[in-house]
Order: C-alpha cells, then structure tokens, then sequence
C-alpha cells in the first residue's frame, strides 16, 4: 500500500486533485466538470507531445526541435488549406504527421549515423525549422480568414461532451500506452536507455531505437501542428516558442528519468496535466500569468531533485567522494 | 553529454608521433584562418560598405558580447558540462539593473549589480550540479526557465529604460579610434582565459576532469570544487555580456537576449572544442567568435533578416560537428 501511494503517477495525481481543490475553495467554477474538461483541452497538445519526448529521453537523448517542427508543419498545413480550400482536412493531417516524421528522422539520421549528441543535433534543427517557417510563409501569418471552415472546427467538434481535440489526444495516449506496454519496440526503449551494452548484446541496435524515438516524436509534433493552427486559428513564425521547454518540464516532472531508461506514458501525461493545471489557475487566483515561465522552471528543479534521490544507484562505494564524479 | 558507454570510439596507437610543423599546419585552428580570410574578402567584394574603420567597428559589437561568454562556456563544456541559462542570465542580470535604475543607484553600482547577479546564477547552477548531483543539460533547462521567468515576473509587458549617460559607455564608448570598450574587454578576457586554460595546473585539471572524471578525482582533483568555479565564471562572464549588451541597447525587456546560448555554444563548437568534453583550445573559440562576427555582419550588410541568418547558425553548428565524423567514417571505410 506504501510502495503504491510513493509511486510518482499517484503522488502527481494527488497533487493535482489538491491543487484543484485548493483553487476551487478560491474560485468556486474551477472544480466543475465543464471548467476540467477544458483545462484538460488545453493541455492536450502539451500531453501528446510530452508523450513523444518521453520515447526520446528514455533513450539518453533529447529533442528540443519539436516546438519548431510543430510551427513548421502547422504553418505548411496552414498554407495549403489557405491556397487549396478544397484539399480534404484528413489528407492535411496526414500530410502533417508525415512531414513531421521526416523532420524528427532527419534528427534521428543525425543522431544514429553520426553519433552527434542529440542535444547539439536538436538545438541546430530547432532554429533551421525555426527559421524554415520564415522562408516559407516570408514571414506573414495565416488566420482565421484564409482557413477553411472545416480546417477549423475538426479540433472543436464536441463528442460526448469533450471536443475532439481532447478524443485525439486520449487515442494518441493510449496508442503510446500499448505501445510501450505491448510490443517488443516499446520495451526495447526502455533497454536501449537503462543499459545501452546490454541491450546491443541483446540484439537491439541502439542507434536505430534512437532514430525510431526521434521519428515518433517528430510524427507527433506534426500531428500537433496541425491541432495547435486549428485550435488557435492562427500559423506565424513565433507559434509556440519555447514550448519545447515545457514539454521536458512535463516529463522531467512526470518521473521521467533525464539519464534515461526510467519513465512512463502516465507520469509524462500527468505531469503535462500539472502544468496545464497551474497555468489555468494562475489567473484565477489573481497571480500574473507572467509567473507562468518562472514557475515551470522552478518546477523542473525541484522534479530533478526528487527524480535523482529516486535514481540514485545504490552499489558499492568504494571511494565516498569519487561516486560523485 | 551523458552517452559515452555505448559507443567507445577506436583507439589508434600511431608508430611515430606527428611532425608538429605538419599538425599545425593541418590543425582546426588553421582552417578557421583560411575560412576566416575567405569570408573577409567575400564580403569585402559583396558590399562596399564593408572596409571601412568604422563598418569594421561595427563589426566587433556584433559578437563579442557573445564570444565573451563562449570564453566560459568553452572551459565548462571541456569538463564536460554546460550551460544552457547564459541567455537567461543576462535577462536577469539586465532586469535587475534596470531595477537598480529606478531606485537611483550610480553608474558603479549598477555593474556591480549586474555582474553580481550573474555570478549568484552561476554559482546557483554550480551548487545544482555538483552540490546536489544533478545533470547540468537539464538542470540549466530548469534555470533557464526560472532566471527568464523571473524577470517575466519583473517586468511583464513592460521594459526598463533611463540608464545614466556615463553606464552606457561600458556599451556604446571607445577606448581609443574606432576601438571599442567591449572588444578591447573582449581581447583582454581572451588573454586571462588562454593563459588559465593552456598554461595554468588549472587548465591542465579541466583536461583531466573532462576526459576522465572519475580518473581525474583519484589524482586528487577536486572534481566538483572546480566544475563549481567554472559554473560561476560563466554566470559571471554573462553578468558582464549583460552589463555591456544592456548599456548597448539602452532598455531592458524580457526578451532581452533569447536564443543566445545556442549562439554561444555554436562559438564553442566552431572553435574545436569537443562537446563531449575533453579537448578545445581558446585560440580556436576566439577565431570562431570572428568567424560567426564576419558572415553575421556580412549577411546583415547584404540586407538578410535575422530569423535567416540563425538557420545559417544552425546549419554551421551541424555542419562542423558532422564533418570531422563523415571524414573519419569515411577514412575507416576506406581502410
């Protein structure tokens, strides 16, 4: 009973709930369903993209191009529905987890073929696909006015009382949950990470489990291009910078191992939902939302913290001070 | 950073040590030059506004701000860490004097300040990675959240300006001719940090921890006392990057800076120094801050846009880390 409540997903999940239930004592409208249902909406992009950077981490690496990648694919989408009303709205996501997936793979390339460190690949590609946004919409925006009805209203379709933004993101989260629970390709992130030389003695090639984690978490920052341009209804060079950052706070804060091979689909989801949640309720409890950076960040420290008291290897020590280094 | 266990690179024992004429002349540095020189002259036919005093000092403001945390970064990167909050630093650094303004503090006060809180950020760092244990990637992502959110907090939509006549010199003034205090700072800065890198027990143990740290702490290195000093010479050098790029513009905003520290660690790079710790020279970094100075202002003078010219950068910083490695894969290949 112990060993489940000091589980990070249930600590997250409670701390959520209090968190919740210490601003609704403030404001009474932010505990009710309604008012859930669209924080959760809010978040969902966040989640789903928390999702993808969990593959990635859990390898030993880290993808900081995703928030580019997602403004470069939902500013492409943006342009052809403008140019092309009549392209169907599911070819364009198609099109965008596609292109998306190219990006992330010529991360993964990178990473698998070169073996250069993925921090370095990935802060290179964050400003290239930054600045590719630039060179193909030469800088000007594409709003509510040059989409298409349909373009805008998939993400706010309501099913079931949540819209349909909220739907993808419960699939895309489950199709990661079986993913890492179920097939052998899931499992072997966790190898790749925990034990490299293992795992190549095993039979898995790590390089490649890399490239796959970087494809995969690119195919979602396209899929979210998409989703972000139509919630938002707007494509511009600056859509969602620095959203990368909030999305390893997500994981970081998840439970999610920064050294690799420790996390899981749950913890990464809950902590983008820790986010999203003191975002919303910032504002109602009367703080600036310009706290909102800040606040990730001393999140993100104090998530570390914990995290490396968890991981901390217990072997044999025998020199004390050398096991620092 | 991190990932050095699965993939030992191979090690060749050569039968006679290299001529040192030879590798000098085949040396990365070298080829900074050669490129350095060709960039020179291609904008020296691209525009002809480029050779002048003036153009020329202009120039030097474009990078040395930049290059004079790259000097840091450089030792912290060859022990094996780094910084991702430089940028973030300065925005605080630049927040806080701004600060100091409205409450009337003098011209003195006001670089104290800046410069000291660049050092309380790098010293907050340090103590996050060595004292606690943490791996610096993710802790400088967390600082970095936290120093540029804080002065978010600050500031809000707003900008501090009204900085006294005499601060702005330590930006905007020249020491002598076209020669400006910042790179004149810069030049200086380059000595002190060549000298402590390649000719100090110092420098020497940053080698030590960055090839091998464990090694290195049974010498009787004191691993984590000096990756805690390098974590507070690069808050300090950006406390000084913000004094001068502050006086330079003259406000302060939030957004002061961003994007910056993958300016910095691309200098770092370009320059030769490994990024997984262990090897880099100060000459190489210097030529490497010239090197980005040149094609920036180049570009800038060919009318280029900004968000242009940093998919140029990103560009180089793949591009110079791949090549070395396509060379060697292809050299293996070849055997």
């Amino acid at each position: 009973m112990i060993r489940f409540l000091k589980q990070r997903e249930v600590m997250l999940l409670a701390i959520i709930a209090i968190i919740v239930a210490l601003v609704t004592t403030r404001s009474a409208g932010f505990g009710t369903p309604r008012n859930l249902i669209a924080v959760f909406n809010d978040t969902a992009v966040l989640a789903m993209l928390a999702c993808g950077q969990l593959l990635v981490i859990l390898t030993r690496s880290i993808d900081l191009s995703i928030a580019a990648n997602l403004a470069l694919t939902g500013m492409i989408a943006a342009m052809i529905n403008a140019a092309m009303p009549g392209v169907p709205v599911e070819v364009l996501i198609v099109g965008c987890v596609v292109v998306g997936g190219l990006l992330g793979a010529f991360n993964g390339v990178l990473v698998w073929k070169l073996n250069i460190p993925p921090i370095v690949v990935t802060l290179g590609t964050l400003t290239i696909y930054r600045g590719a946004v630039f060179l193909v919409s030469g800088g000007t925006w594409v709003n509510a006015v040059d989409m298409s009805d349909r373009f805008k209203d998939l993400t706010r379709f309501v099913f079931l009382d949540l819209p349909m933004l909220s739907w993808i993101a419960i699939v895309v989260i489950a199709l990661f949950v079986l993913l890492m629970a179920r097939t052998s390709l899931g499992r072997s992130f966790y190898a790749a990470g925990i034990n490299p030389t293992a795992a190549t003695y095993a039979g898995i090639d790590v390089g490649r489990t890399k490239f796959i984690a970087f494809t995969l978490s690119g195919m979602v920052a396209g899929l979210a291009g998409y989703l972000w341009v139509s919630r938002y209804v707007i494509a511009s060079v600056d859509v969602a910078r620095g959203l990368e950052l909030q999305v390893v706070a997500a994981c970081v804060i998840g439970g999610v191992s920064i050294a690799g091979g420790i996390g899981t689909v749950g913890g990464a989801v809950l902590g983008a939902l820790f986010l999203g949640v003191i975002n919303n309720a910032l504002p109602v409890i009367g703080v600036s939302p310009f706290w909102q950076m800040a606040i990730s960040g001393a999140a993100i420290i104090t998530a570390v913290i914990f995290n490396a008291r968890g991981e901390r290897k217990r072997g044999r020590i025998i020199l004390k001070s050398a096991e620092a280094a | 950073m991190t990932d050095t266990t699965s993939n030992t690179p191979h090690r060749h024992i050569p039968d006679r040590l290299d001529n040192p004429v030879k590798s000098a002349i085949f040396s990365w540095e070298t080829l900074l030059v050669l490129v350095g020189v060709a960039i020179f002259i291609a904008n020296a036919f691209a525009s002809p506004y480029f050779l002048n005093e003036w153009s020329l000092s202009d120039l030097t403001f474009n990078f040395t701000e930049k290059a004079v945390i790259a000097l840091a970064m450089a030792l912290l990167i060859i022990s094996g860490e780094i910084d991702l909050s430089v940028a973030a630093i300065i925005a605080l650094a630049s927040t806080l004097t701004g600060m100091a303004v409205q409450w009337g503090v003098p011209t003195p006060g006001l670089v104290a300040i800046g410069v000291g809180v660049g050092l309380l950020c790098g010293a907050f760092n340090g103590f996050l990675v060595t004292g606690l244990k943490l791996p610096s990637i993710v802790v400088t992502i967390g600082t970095m959240s936290l120093f540029r959110g804080l002065s978010y907090a600050i500031l809000g939509d707003q900008a501090y300006g009204g900085y006294p006549g005499d601060f702005s010199w330590f930006g905007q003034g020249y020491v002598w001719w076209v020669v400006s205090f910042e790179f004149v700072f810069f030049v200086l800065a380059a000595i002190v940090f060549w000298f402590m890198l390649h000719r100090t027990n110092f420098g020497r143990r940053i080698f030590a921890i960055g090839n091998n740290a464990l090694a290195a702490q049974f010498s009787g290195v004191r691993v984590n006392r000096i990756k805690f000093v390098l974590f507070c010479l690069t808050g300090l050098m950006s406390g000084i990057a913000a004094v001068m790029l502050t006086a330079r513009l003259g406000s302060t905003r939030p957004s002061i800076a961003q994007g910056w520290e993958l300016e910095v660690i691309t200098m770092v790079v370009l320059g030769g120094v490994n990024i997984l710790g262990g090897a880099g020279s100060i000459l190489g970094v210097v030529l490497a801050a010239l090197i980005m100075g040149l094609v920036t202002f180049g570009l800038g003078l060919l009318n280029v846009p900004g968000i242009v010219m940093s998919i140029f950068i990103g560009s180089l910083l793949i591009v110079v880390i791949a090549l070395p490695i396509l060379n060697r894969l292809w050299r293996e290949r070849r055997q």
